[in-house]
C-alpha cells in the first residue's frame, strides 16, 4: 500500500462566529477576516508537519487546492509541492490535484509540474481535478465547459510531456502556437496521474478508460464499492483487470494517546460548521452545466430547498458510526482501519488527520502516531491481503503504456 | 383572461438545430426575442401584440422547446441564427422587439444587417457594458431569486410563474447553462456592439422600468451614444427588469405606437 498524510491546511484563524452572520463561509465571505500574521504562522506551521510526516514515515504527503474560503489555506497546489520538493527527501509528492478547468495555459501547468518533478527527483505524482463549482466562480472559468476544458487540458498535458517539441495545439478550449517548453518530466514515460473525486460518474468512467487510479474521498464503505464496481466494469470493456493498484481511498483519521483527545480534536473534522468546504450557497457548488445533466433535477430541487442534498450532511456521530471518520488511539484506530480495508481494498490511502482548530503540538502527536504506528500496522494488513500500490504493482502509468491489455471480445470475434 | 390569439407552433431546423417558434396574429412582421431565463409558452404581452402583428416568438436554440447547439459560443452566433430564421420565413420589412438578454440579441442583429429593419424596440437590454453598476450576477444566486430580482413588485413574479415548478425550475438551469455558454466572459456584454450600433437605419425605442436590479439603467444611456442620433428613452413607473411581464399593456402600446408611427 501507499500511505499518505493529508490535511486541508485550514485557515482557522478566523472568528467563527463572523461566519455564521454572515451565512456562509466561502466564495463571498470576505478576506478581510483573513490575518496574514496567522497565515504566516500557519503555512510555515503546515510546511513542518509534512517534513515530520516524512521523518516518521508517511509514503506521501497528498496536497491539494481551493480559493477563497477558510477550509483550504492553499491557492497554489504547485506552491507547497514546489517546497516539498526541495526540502523533503523521500516522500512522494501527490498532488490531488491541479483542477485543469482552471487553467488557462496547460502548457505552463505541464512546465511547473515538470520542474517539480525534476527538483525531486521523480517523486512527483500529478493528480488532475475539475476543480469544484466554486472554484469555477473564484477565478472566473465558465463551468460550463469544465469537463470539456478538463479532458482537453489532459491531452495536452501529457502531449507537452510525451511528444518532443515543437508542436502546434489547435483544439476547441486551447490554441497553442509552439508548445516547446525546456522542462520535460524525470519520470518516464510521464509522472502517475491519479485522479480524486466523490460524485461524478463521468469522473470514474474517464480515470478507468484511461487506467489512471481514482481516489474515492471519503465517501460510504457502500459508495466506495459502487465507484469500484462502475470502474472495474469500464475497465474490463477496455481490456484490463482493475485492481488495488487503480483504487485509492481518503479518510479523515484522528489519533491521540487518549480516545477521549482524539474523539474530541476529530469533531474539529465538523469545524466548517458541518461541511468540509463550508456554509456555501447550492448554486455556488454546481454552477449551471458544471453538474452531470443527469442529475439536474434532483440538484434544482435541492438548490431551492425542496429536496435534501444529494451528498447528504450527516452527523459527526454517523459519521463515526459510518466510518467517514476514524478517531482514537493507535490500536482501536488500526482495528477500524483493517476492517475498512477489507471492504474496500484500496492500494493507495491517505491519512486525512488534523483539521479546524487541532493545536500544533496534538497535530504533530497525531503525526507521530498515524505513521510511526498506524501505517506500518495498516501497510502490513494490506500486505496480508495482496492490497499493492501502482509503484508495488509497476502498473503501467496509463491505458497508452499498458502491454496487458485483452482484446476487445467483440473485435475478437 | 384566458387568451383568444390562435397561436400556431413549428419546429424549423436552422444551422442543423431544431428551433421551436410561436407564431400568430396579421401585420408588419415582429420579431420578439426572450429573455435569458427562456419564455412561458404564452404571455399576455404576445397577445396584445398579436392583435395588430404577425409576432414571432422562437426559443432560441439552447433554450425551452429548441434543441442545444453545441457549438454556439456567443450571442453574435445567436443573431445570425435569427438572420437564419427570418431568411426562412421570407419575412421583410420586420421590427425586432428584444427583452432584456434579448435586446442585446436584437442589437447584434441590427448591427450586423443595418438596413433589414422597420423599428428596433430595446426593452431594458443588455449587451452594453453598464456605465455605472454591474448587469446582476445570476451566478451566484439561486434560480428563483434571479427570475425575482426582475419583477418590482413580486405580487407579479407570483402572476405569472405562480408556484414555481420543477420543470420550470429545470428550465431555468437550462437557460443558465445556456447564457454561461455564450455570455460568460465578459458577462452579458459585448466590448465591441458599441461601435457597431451607429450604422443601424431604423429608429429605435428603448424602454426601461424604473426599479430595474437586473440591468442599471445606465445602460440606457450607453446605447442612446451607441445608436444613431433620435433613439427615444421611455422609463415605465413601478417596473422592474421583465417589463413584458411586470406591466405587459405598457410596453404593449408603446410597441404598436412606435412600429406602426410614420
Amino acid at each position: 500500500m501507499h500511505l499518505m498524510y493529508f490535511t486541508e491546511q485550514p485557515m482557522s484563524a478566523y472568528d467563527a462566529d463572523e461566519g455564521r452572520r454572515y451565512g456562509a463561509t466561502a466564495l463571498t465571505f470576505s478576506n478581510r477576516h483573513f490575518d496574514p500574521v496567522a497565515g504566516s504562522r500557519l503555512y510555515n506551521q503546515y510546511l513542518e508537519d509534512y517534513i515530520y510526516a516524512e521523518e516518521c514515515g508517511a509514503d506521501g504527503i497528498m496536497l491539494n487546492e481551493h480559493h477563497n474560503a477558510p477550509f483550504c489555506m492553499q491557492a497554489k497546489t504547485n506552491i507547497f509541492a514546489s517546497i516539498l520538493a526541495a526540502v523533503t527527501k523521500r516522500v512522494k509528492i501527490v498532488l490531488l490535484g491541479n483542477p485543469l478547468p482552471l487553467a488557462e495555459n496547460p502548457i505552463r501547468l505541464a512546465e511547473e509540474l515538470a520542474m517539480i518533478d525534476m527538483i525531486s527527483k521523480g517523486r512527483l505524482v500529478s493528480g488532475f481535478v475539475r476543480g469544484g463549482g466554486q472554484e469555477q466562480l473564484a477565478t472566473g472559468v465558465n463551468p460550463a465547459y469544465n469537463r470539456e476544458r478538463f479532458e482537453e487540458a489532459h491531452d495536452l498535458v501529457v502531449k507537452t510531456w510525451t511528444q518532443p517539441g515543437p508542436f502546434r495545439w489547435e483544439g476547441t478550449h486551447y490554441q497553442h502556437r509552439v508548445v516547446n517548453p525546456w522542462a520535460v518530466p524525470l519520470q518516464k514515460p510521464y509522472p502517475r496521474v491519479w485522479i480524486p473525486g466523490v460524485l461524478s460518474k463521468e469522473t470514474i468512467l474517464w480515470s478507468a478508460r484511461h487506467r489512471y487510479p481514482y481516489v474515492a474521498l471519503n465517501t460510504t464503505i457502500e459508495a466506495t464499492k459502487n465507484i469500484w464496481n462502475i470502474y472495474s466494469q469500464q475497465a474490463r470493456e477496455v481490456g484490463y483487470e482493475a485492481g488495488p493498484e487503480n483504487f485509492g481511498y481518503l479518510i479523515r483519521v484522528h489519533v491521540q494517546d487518549s480516545e477521549e483527545k482524539a474523539l474530541q480534536n476529530a469533531r474539529q473534522f465538523m469545524w466548517m460548521q458541518g461541511e468540509f468546504t463550508g456554509l456555501a450557497h447550492p448554486v455556488w457548488a454546481n454552477p449551471s452545466g458544471y453538474f452531470s445533466p443527469s442529475g439536474r433535477r434532483g440538484f434544482v430541487e435541492f438548490a431551492v430547498g425542496r429536496a435534501v442534498n444529494p451528498r447528504g450532511a450527516p452527523t459527526f456521530e454517523q459519521q463515526i458510526a459510518d466510518t467517514q471518520i476514524i478517531a482514537g488511539t493507535p490500536d482501536t484506530v488500526i482495528e477500524r482501519l483493517k476492517t475498512l480495508i477489507e471492504h474496500t481494498r484500496p492500494g493507495i490511502m491517505a491519512f486525512w488527520g488534523n483539521d479546524g482548530k487541532v493545536s500544533a503540538e496534538d497535530t504533530r502527536t497525531c503525526i507521530r502516531l498515524l505513521c510511526q504506528e498506524v501505517m506500518p500496522a495498516i501497510r502490513e494488513h494490506g500486505k496480508k491481503l495482496g492490497l499493492n500500490s501502482p509503484f508495488e504493482a509497476d502498473a503501467p502509468v496509463s491505458i497508452e503504456y499498458s502491454k496487458d491489455l485483452r482484446q476487445r471480445a467483440a473485435a475478437a470475434e | 383572461m384566458p387568451s383568444t390569439v390562435a397561436w400556431a407552433d413549428t419546429t424549423i431546423t436552422l444551422a442543423g438545430v431544431k428551433t421551436h417558434l410561436s407564431r400568430a396574429g396579421n401585420g408588419p412582421v415582429l420579431l420578439v426575442l426572450h429573455h435569458d431565463i427562456g419564455t412561458p409558452e404564452r404571455l399576455s404581452f404576445y397577445d396584445l401584440l398579436a392583435e395588430r402583428f404577425t409576432v414571432l416568438v422562437p426559443h432560441y436554440p439552447g433554450w425551452g422547446r429548441s434543441e442545444r447547439p453545441t457549438w454556439m459560443r456567443s450571442v453574435r452566433d445567436l443573431a445570425a441564427i435569427h438572420q437564419w430564421l427570418l431568411a426562412e420565413l421570407g419575412a421583410a420589412d420586420v421590427s425586432l422587439v428584444g427583452l432584456g438578454f434579448g435586446g442585446w440579441v436584437a442589437a447584434e442583429i441590427a448591427s450586423l444587417a443595418p438596413r433589414d429593419f422597420r423599428r428596433l424596440v430595446l426593452a431594458a437590454p443588455m449587451g452594453i457594458k453598464p456605465p455605472e453598476g454591474d448587469i446582476l450576477d445570476q451566478a451566484i444566486i439561486s434560480y428563483v431569486a434571479y427570475p425575482q430580482a426582475g419583477f418590482h413588485d413580486q405580487e407579479n413574479f407570483r402572476r405569472v410563474f405562480g408556484e414555481v415548478s420543477t420543470d420550470q425550475l429545470e428550465a431555468w438551469d437550462i437557460a443558465r447553462e445556456m447564457s454561461f455558454r455564450i455570455a460568460w466572459k465578459p458577462y452579458m456584454y459585448s466590448q465591441t456592439l458599441p461601435h457597431l450600433l451607429g450604422g443601424v437605419r431604423a429608429r429605435a425605442l428603448i424602454v426601461w422600468g424604473d426599479d430595474d436590479k437586473i440591468v442599471p439603467l445606465s445602460a440606457a444611456e450607453a446605447y442612446r451614444r451607441a445608436l444613431p442620433d433620435g433613439a427615444r428613452l421611455e422609463i415605465v413607473p413601478g417596473c422592474g427588469h421583465f417589463i413584458d411581464m411586470e406591466k405587459p399593456e405598457a410596453l404593449a402600446r408603446l410597441v404598436a405606437d412606435f412600429v406602426t408611427a410614420d
